[in-house]
């Protein structure tokens, strides 16, 4: 049984499908990625799952409870992270978690044992005292995560976890969720952040204009639909173009820039550099980052 | 205008209650100040400057100061002070800059729960300035005893009257900046013209008329029966209106705040 079945959900806004149709399924102890450009439709999706926003159609299904009939219990066994900060400014980071566990009717004892738990997980213990208003962006985050934690969920619902901050607290982030993943917690994530989604997920979808791109494991699906390499070349000149017209692989024109994509091996990249020299021409292995904006475009959003 | 049915409220909006009371028992040095100066300021500024202008006047058959007058008045528009502006700024803040509501809503509770929570925080407000204000005009020796004890439950049912007041305009304004609108068009008339400073039958019939439509002048008429032992068969009217308005703005608050944040 999965931890989480969302079946054919759907939520408009007016004339505005945010969510058109969203099918999928988290099991035990993976970690989901949720991956769109802004206004894909994702947080609207997660916000579906703990009963913030009323869906119009489909079915929701945690721990296998049907969501309209059981939601408190099923809100007690998950963490929601949210995307804006909704820490107590009027509370220190320790009060922060242990207020936070009474919500859950988590006694006091256990309460205030779980926040210096978490409080050393996430290296904040030096802080417990401090107000949270005065908190750097990152500490914030590493907050709200532990604020997500205190009622020790089975599956967490993280909403943009790192969107906008340094690459020390990212970091920092990814380590600690990796290390919840290993404690068995499910994970349901929701990115915009490749590198994110391909160190963390096992299996994730890509959603744009509210319905589900692909869905699959993310070395799997960047094999199958972009290839194995990409062949950048900057400033391509006549000769080249050329060359490239006779080969059978699909090529990108960025402005001055080419994208050609390979299927296997480098057998072209060394007849290229062979003819042409190397200085213009970049191999790389085809990122999840090809993939997103292959399916949801180069355009710009919002 | 279509409202949302309303879920089964639990014990779980004490929590909510219980978060506001704490960070207010943290910063009850500063809470408690306001209560207990202002009737002073009050009874200084009325009581010797305005009062002598004023003398004594009859009421009921009984001679009152003008300062024994305004005294209970001044505790009823404390009581509608202290519901009022916690549902409205200090909710909205907790609702649209600090998202409190959103992160709440990720636990066991419910909005409905959230709300109530907030209305009965409001009304415990009330209920403090009450007590700390009426226990500062006691010592002037302004309040008749027992009847006074009557402010405690008064400031309950006048606080959660205000507080849902104060919550419906918390559910419909776009902004923070629009509470001027309800203070300046409800608030301030209800300050000055609900037998606050001077009595009713001062104003001419069709204004008597409109005061009567007012919650604060029930309040104002049942604290200052109570506080000076002036009573009256129509405080059973003043009561039965704050308990109707109460049990119709109540369940409208929540789910006028339902409608808002999760429709």
């Amino acid at each position: 049984m999965p931890i989480l079945q969302v079946d054919s959900l759907r939520k408009s806004y007016g004339s505005l499908t945010a969510v058109d149709g969203i099918t999928f399924a988290v099991e035990k102890g993976e970690c989901y990625g949720l991956l769109g450009p802004n206004g894909a439709g994702k947080t609207t999706t997660i916000r579906m799952l703990y009963g913030y926003t009323p869906r119009d159609a489909g079915r929701l299904q945690l721990f296998g409870l049907d969501i309209d009939e059981q939601l408190r219990q099923i809100k007690s066994r998950i963490g929601v992270c949210q995307q804006e900060d909704s820490l107590d400014p009027d509370l220190s980071v320790r009060q922060n978690l242990v207020g936070f566990a009474r919500y859950f009717s988590i006694p006091q004892t256990v309460a205030e044992q779980r926040a210096d738990e978490l409080l050393q997980f996430f290296a904040l213990t030096s802080r417990a005292s401090d107000n949270v208003r005065v908190l750097s962006g990152g500490l914030k985050r590493r907050l709200m995560l532990a604020r997500a934690l205190v009622n020790a969920p089975e599956l967490v619902i993280l909403d943009e976890p790192t969107t906008g901050l340094d690459p020390q607290s990212r970091q920092l982030l990814w380590q600690k969720l990796a290390e919840l993943k290993e404690q068995g917690i499910t994970i349901l994530l929701t990115t915009h952040y490749m590198e994110e989604a391909e160190r963390l997920c096992d299996r994730l979808v890509i959603v744009d204009h509210g319905q589900i791109l692909v869905e699959g494991e993310p070395a799997k699906l960047v094999r199958e639909q972009v290839g194995q390499s990409v062949l950048e070349i900057a400033a391509p000149d006549a000769e080249i173009l050329d060359i490239l017209k006779k080969e059978d692989c699909r090529v990108e024109t960025l402005g001055k820039r080419l994208l050609v994509y390979l299927q296997d091996g480098d057998e072209l990249f060394l007849r290229l550099t062979r003819q042409l020299g190397t200085a213009n021409c970049t191999l790389r292995p085809a990122s999840l980052e090809d993939l997103f904006l292959k399916l949801t475009g180069r355009e710009l959003r919002e | 205008m279509k409202l949302p049915p309303l879920a089964p409220i639990s014990f779980r909006c004490l929590r909510v209650w219980q978060r506001n009371f704490e960070i207010y028992r943290q910063n009850w040095k500063i809470s408690f100040v306001p209560p207990l100066l202002e009737p002073l300021l009050y009874i200084l500024a009325f009581g010797v400057g305005l009062a002598v202008m004023v003398g004594e006047f009859e009421l009921q058959g009984r001679t009152l100061s003008y300062t024994r007058f305004i005294a209970p008045a001044l505790v009823a528009v404390a009581i509608m002070y202290n519901a009022f502006f916690e549902t409205t700024y200090n909710s909205f803040v907790r609702m649209y800059y600090q998202k409190t509501f959103d992160a709440l809503l990720a636990t066991p509770l419910n909005l409905e729960e959230i709300i109530l929570g907030e209305l009965l925080w409001g009304a415990t407000k009330s209920l403090i300035a009450t007590l700390l204000m009426g226990g500062m005009i006691s010592l002037f020796g302004l309040f008749d005893y027992p009847g006074a004890l009557l402010l405690i439950p008064l400031a309950l049912l006048g606080g959660l009257c205000f507080a849902a007041f104060g919550m419906i305009c918390t559910a419909l304004v776009p902004g923070i900046e629009t509470f001027n609108l309800p203070i300046f068009l409800g608030i301030t008339p209800m300050f000055l013209f609900s037998g606050t400073f001077f009595p009713l039958q001062n104003l001419p019939g069709w204004a008597q008329g409109l005061a009567q439509l007012l919650p604060l002048t029930h309040l104002v008429a049942l604290v200052r029966g109570s506080a000076l032992h002036l009573w009256s068969g129509g405080m059973w009217l003043s009561l039965l209106y704050l308990l109707v308005f109460a049990a119709l703005l109540l369940p409208l608050a929540i789910k006028l705040m339902v409608r808002r944040i999760l429709h």
